[in-house]
């Protein structure tokens, strides 16, 4: 009874459920989208569109442009530059990434130097303040995340064409081009909203680990999708209690939590679903 | 083999150029290919087979002449394998279905399955519906991409290279399955390097070195002269149960050769 009380008692704090709402939420829709991340090879977008972001808040900081507007903007110009250059496949995706958003994040510390402004603020989107939302983060992660799971599930067998053949999806009439672009908004979009909670620097993990682990899960795509947001949602779940009763971070916490699940999968697994993990490019 | 060929051509390919930046990789190309046709295109690699598909595909503007694909043809695009993701997870029923992105919803309609089942059952594929596509033999893997296409009811089946990279037997498979989809009507247009494991079985060849060598029936086009200009070096070929065979050395005269014959002819009486 002790323990179950024990375990309850972060309820109590009003903070401490609105963090919860929003790290589960977040785990979900990170989930879902890091589906097609992980496919894609392109693990790396996560980190990297994160921090176009932080370059975009730091801009609109500066500029005293509201947040979500100044940051969105930044991050799905960024997304869309990212997604044409690697199209064009003169450079890598791997290449494109980098070269676009750490352009991004040193326009964000070039503006921040030269004006010297909004530091604080800066540091929450780095490392995000689970325990600071405000029903207006969650509202926002919740309204992303139900227009993210509509496109997904009514557009699901274009998304899934334009993943694993690009090329005959083509041929066979898909928008392949308006797919990417749609996506990368969409990933855009959910750093915005994500970042104040479990901060970028922390995102591509949410984006990689949950996907990767429903990888050696399943052989199935839609499994996958229904898995990945599942597995992302638990760990926030498991990890916000955790650092609640540690108290250690919170983004840390879930992150650890998501590592070790992860682990634990690929220790139990056979070596063939261990062989699919390793076939995902750069993991 | 009974099939009905319309003299109305669905795709026309007139004078038609293709490039890339200044260079032309495709020039002064006439094709047309019939509903009820088999053709293969054969060619070099860099003698323009792929962007010729590219071009017919639409995926590749012409530079000169013109294109058309009548219109409302529904195209069956069949990759090569080796292009494929076999790491990506995903089913031999997912594979299909998601080329009816009409629907949008993940689950397959009552009528998507029925139709699924035949389609695969008439590719021997009957019951392989929840496999991973790894799990598959090479002859199944490239079944299932000819199922996906043959699903989206196409008016022409484009296969590039399908058998390339795949061992003897799945060879015969695949070449078994393009006859017997071809009996059954289909209108085929594939590339190959395979001259006699595949293209010396087809109906209709075209031989291709940034324009069109030659065009004909095998016993027209794979003959030394026109090889020697398609492939840019000599080739013999030699006549066996009267199909031609090409071979890239000239065996007529070696020991090999004569060591082969007297070798079949010994099986032959020791069979009598």
């Amino acid at each position: 009874m002790t323990i179950a009380l024990d375990l309850l008692a972060p309820y109590d704090f009003a903070f401490f459920q609105r963090g919860m709402v929003a790290a589960t939420l977040a785990g979900a829709l990170c989930g879902v989208l890091g589906v097609f991340v992980v496919l894609r090879g392109m693990s790396y977008i996560g980190h990297g569109l994160s921090h176009a972001v932080f370059g975009g808040a730091a801009a609109s900081a500066v500029m005293s442009i509201n947040f979500f507007v100044g940051a969105g903007i930044w991050g799905i110009i960024s997304g869309v530059l990212i997604g044409r250059i690697a199209r064009r496949k003169i450079i890598g995706a791997d290449a494109a990434i980098g070269i676009v958003t750490t352009a991004s994040f040193a326009g964000g510390i070039a503006l921040l130097n030269r004006y010297g402004q909004a530091r604080k603020s800066i540091e929450a989107v780095l490392f995000g303040s689970v325990l600071g939302v405000s029903w207006v983060d969650i509202a926002a992660i919740l309204a992303v995340s139900l227009a993210v799971g509509a496109i997904v599930l009514f557009a699901y067998r274009a998304f899934l064409f334009a993943t694993f053949d690009p090329q005959v999806a083509t041929v066979s009439g898909e928008r392949v081009a308006a797919i990417e672009v749609m996506l990368m908004v969409m990933l855009s979009v959910t750093i915005l909203v994500t970042m104040r909670v479990i901060g970028t620097l922390l995102i591509s993990a949410l984006l990689v680990i949950p996907a990767a682990t429903a990888r050696m899960i399943t052989n199935s795509f839609s499994r996958m999708l229904m898995l990945s947001p599942l597995i992302g949602a638990l760990c926030c779940l498991a990890g916000m209690n955790l650092s609640y009763h540690l108290d250690t971070s919170a983004g840390a916490t879930i992150i650890l939590v998501a590592a070790a699940v992860f682990t634990a999968t690929y220790l139990l697994a056979g070596r063939r679903a261990r062989l699919r993990v390793a076939s995902l490019n750069h993991l | 083999m009974g099939v009905t060929i319309n003299s109305e051509p669905l795709i026309r390919c007139d004078a038609l150029g293709v490039a890339y930046g200044a260079g032309f990789v495709l020039e002064n190309v006439t094709l047309h290919i019939r509903r009820g046709e088999f053709v293969g295109i054969v060619g070099p690699s860099g003698s323009g087979k792929t962007s010729l598909l590219r071009a017919i595909t639409g995926s590749l503007a012409a530079a000169r002449g013109s294109v058309e694909v009548t219109r409302g043809t529904r195209i069956g695009y069949v990759p090569q394998v080796e292009s494929v993701d076999w790491n990506f997870p995903i089913t031999v029923g997912e594979v299909l279905a998601m080329t009816r992105t009409r629907r949008h919803w993940p689950r397959t309609t009552r009528s998507e399955r029925a139709e699924m089942k035949e389609v695969l059952e008439g590719l021997g594929l009957h019951g392989l519906e929840g496999r991973h596509i790894r799990e598959l033999s090479g002859g199944q893997q490239q079944r299932v991409f000819v199922a996906r296409a043959m699903f989206g009811k196409p008016d022409i089946l484009i296969l590039d290279e399908p058998t390339s990279g795949v061992d003897v037997r799945t060879r015969h498979e695949i070449l078994h399955l393009l006859r017997d989809l071809h009996s059954k009507g289909s209108t085929i247009l594939l590339t190959t390097h395979d001259l006699n494991g595949l293209a010396s079985h087809l109906p209709r060849l075209v031989c291709l070195n940034r324009e069109v060598i030659a065009d004909g029936p095998p016993r027209e086009t794979l003959i030394p002269e026109v090889l020697e200009r398609t492939y840019g070096a000599p080739l013999h070929v030699l006549e066996h149960g009267g199909m031609p065979i090409v071979l890239d050395h000239d065996y007529t005269s070696s020991e090999v050769l004569r060591d082969t014959e007297r070798q079949m002819r010994s099986e032959r009486e020791t069979r009598q």
